[in-house]
């Protein structure tokens, strides 16, 4: 005569002594990851704990009261007998199915240890791959070339449309965001400077401020690293996910060459439109720097426009261009050049978007700390 | 099919995208434990219907119940457990790039926060196997699998929870003929030891066949048929008639065979 030894968690389970004197564990009810839910540990925990009490080679399990067996619960009784069967078992035709499938399952491989920081190899991997970008990005600037003059012998295969709406895209839609930074950036450099000046008397020198800063540097620098966050990230964004939909290989077998009909237009698309914007930007800021002036120190805006020309030589404004035509080209180099190297990937997407953004604008810092230093005595007037 | 607990039941379901309309006044019930498979020319709103049963498009009116909750309006708890209940093979596979083939099929199990990395492990590793999947596989990418491994591990996904509800978008398209036997196996095995319900989009003769228990017809935004394979060849429709073209044929050539 059998009798109960125990019920446990929501009589899942009964613990009966047979009249052979062996121990039963029938188990009853529902063994799915649905309806074990929350209690999923706990039942584990209890079961275990009862199998490890009793005598595995006296334990007769019986599952053939359960309801509803899945996987998850086949997984969970398999882990507690050890991943084998147990000596005693019951079970219906379909649970025995699913407990010979999970005999057959094979269990995963080991990963190949990699020593994971080791500080000299991380040093001469950053080292490598900053070597390999940089052949890289000389290896696509090389093909840039040569397209330019394969397309000087075939002017009919210039990629105009291409070009055109390049420029739109990164010129006329940034007019609105350049306009709205270049004119704060304006007030605020003259609200601070206007002050300093007038408790020396010298408010007129505010023109010369503010002409030689905005247009020597900051109109160009403000374009240049706004357009860098917003058109690089685009650009970037754009050719890897035509990597991930596999329509730069469409284009590949095609027979359109990617850097002939996605980088160059972009390349020089980005080049005219920088310098235009910076023209924009510098204007802008001037003018706010202006109106900031006439409201806190009464300095007349038409006075300092006529006075403009003589205290910023014009040398100053070809340089701003200039460096907007360079950083132009350099941000969309850099941006092609993480585009291509996108791995199929919405990881390596993000990751190769961020970095191209950050190595634009360091970029385009270096851009400006060379032309600083290249032209160190052009358009700037010594007091002598 | 002695139990008759429906498991979907759309009504009056009428969907449309701009002034296109898709779907027109659909009525469809699904039984608990039956494998229905939806066909219809391409384009005739299959991946659409199928993504209305999921809740990822709303209709312009009608409704869906599924597993006797509201698809729409149902409470944040009854959505998870609804979701977590079925399983779901999308066309293109779905499956998440940025993760190996292991992480993609753990990733459900892991949302539960219920269950030990061993466990886990061993379920995926199952989950592989029974789709045919290879261990030296499970450390890869989905960008280096191919079509057909793409499918299985997406499957292996779709099953990672157990669920009794699974919808399969063209699940043997891209697969040979052996995994596509192995496929249909693996179906109905799975029917008898889990009382699965399965939703199949499909345009595979031999496997409509082989597993499917009724059949819808989509075609003119209506399900013009609705039944089980014989019951269907008989219905006098275009769409019926070129996509089941054959079968006649064959049928009478398997007659004439065993005779
Ligand atoms: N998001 C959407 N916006 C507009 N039209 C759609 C959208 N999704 C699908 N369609 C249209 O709905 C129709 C049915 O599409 P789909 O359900 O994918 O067909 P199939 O039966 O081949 O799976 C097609 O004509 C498709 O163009
Ligand atoms: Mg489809």
């Amino acid at each position: 005569m059998p009798s109960d030894l125990a019920a446990g968690n929501n009589s899942r389970y009964r613990l009966v002594t047979t009249a052979a004197g062996d121990t039963l564990l029938q188990l009853t009810g529902s063994f799915t990851l649905t309806s074990l839910d929350r209690s999923f540990p706990t039942v584990t925990k209890e079961l275990a704990k009862l199998a490890s009490q009793s005598d595995a080679s006296s334990l007769h399990w019986d599952l053939t009261d359960v309801s509803q067996l899945d996987y998850a619960g086949a997984v969970m009784l398999w882990r507690i007998w050890g991943e084998q069967r147990p000596a005693h078992l019951l079970l219906r035709p379909e649970q025995e199915r699913m407990f010979l499938r999970l005999e057959k399952s094979v269990s995963l491989p080991e990963q190949p240890r990699r020593i994971l920081f080791l500080p000299i190899s991380m040093l001469g991997k950053q080292l490598l791959r900053f070597l390999d970008h940089l052949t890289g990005m000389i290896t696509l600037s090389g093909q840039i070339v040569l397209d330019l003059f394969f397309l000087m012998t075939h002017p009919g295969r210039i990629p105009a449309r291409e070009i055109s709406a390049n420029l739109y895209r990164t010129g006329a839609q940034a007019l609105g965001i350049t306009a709205v930074v270049g004119f704060l950036i304006g007030i605020v450099l003259s609200y601070l400077t206007s002050e300093q000046l007038h408790m020396f008397g010298a408010d007129i020198y505010i023109v010369n401020i503010l002409g030689m800063s905005i247009i020597r540097e900051l109109g160009p620098m403000l374009a240049a690293i706004l357009v860098a966050g917003r058109s690089g990230s685009a650009m970037t964004a754009q050719l890897g996910v035509m990597r991930v939909t596999e329509e730069l290989d469409a284009l590949t077998v095609m027979g359109i060459p990617h850097s002939m009909r996605l980088v160059l237009p972009k390349i020089i698309g980005l080049g005219i439109a920088l310098p235009l914007i910076v023209l924009w930007t510098s204007a802008i800021a001037l003018l706010g720097g202006l109106v900031a002036a006439e409201l806190q120190i009464g300095l007349s805006i038409h006075y300092a426009l006529t006075a403009l020309p003589d205290t910023v030589p014009i040398a100053n404004l070809w340089l701003g261009l200039g460096k907007g035509m360079v950083c132009g080209m350099t941000i969309a180099l850099i941006a092609c050049h993480f585009g291509l190297r996108i791995k199929p990937n919405t990881e390596s997407l993000g990751e190769g978007t961020t970095n191209s953004v950050v190595t634009s604008i360091t970029a385009v810092i270096l851009i400006d700390a060379i032309f600083a230093v290249a032209f160190s005595n052009i358009g700037i007037r010594i007091a002598s | 099919m002695a139990i008759i607990d429906p498991v979907i039941e759309i009504t009056g379901l009428t969907t449309r995208f701009g002034s296109h309309i898709i779907h027109e006044n659909i009525d469809l019930t699904v039984y608990k434990g039956e494998i229905l498979a939806l066909v219809g020319g391409s384009g005739s709103g299959k991946t659409t219907l199928l993504r209305q049963m999921l809740g990822l498009v709303t209709p312009a009116q009608g409704s869906v119940r599924i597993l006797g909750a509201r698809r729409y309006d149902c409470g944040r708890e009854e959505q998870r457990k609804l979701r977590t209940r079925s399983g779901v093979l999308f066309q293109q596979g779905a499956l998440f790039s940025a993760l190996t083939v292991f992480e993609n099929v753990a990733l459900p199990l892991r949302e539960m926060r219920t269950l030990c990395e061993g466990t886990i492990r061993e379920l995926v590793m199952l989950k592989l196997g029974m789709v045919g999947v290879e261990a030296q596989h499970a450390r890869k990418m989905p960008a280096e699998l191919s079509g057909g491994m793409v499918k299985r591990v997406a499957l292996a996904r779709a099953l990672a929870l157990d669920p009794e509800l699974l919808f399969l978008d063209e699940p043997t398209a891209g697969l040979d003929p052996a995994l596509s036997e192995g496929f249909v196996d693996l179906v109905r095995s799975l029917r008898e030891e889990l009382a699965l319900t399965v939703i199949m989009v499909t345009h595979d003769l031999d496997t409509l066949v082989a597993i499917s228990d009724r059949v819808a017809v989509l075609a003119d935004r209506r399900i013009v048929a609705l039944g089980p394979i014989p019951e269907i060849i008989t219905i006098d429709h275009p769409f019926i008639t070129a996509f089941f073209g054959g079968m006649r044929g064959r049928n009478a050539l398997r007659a004439l065979q065993q005779h």
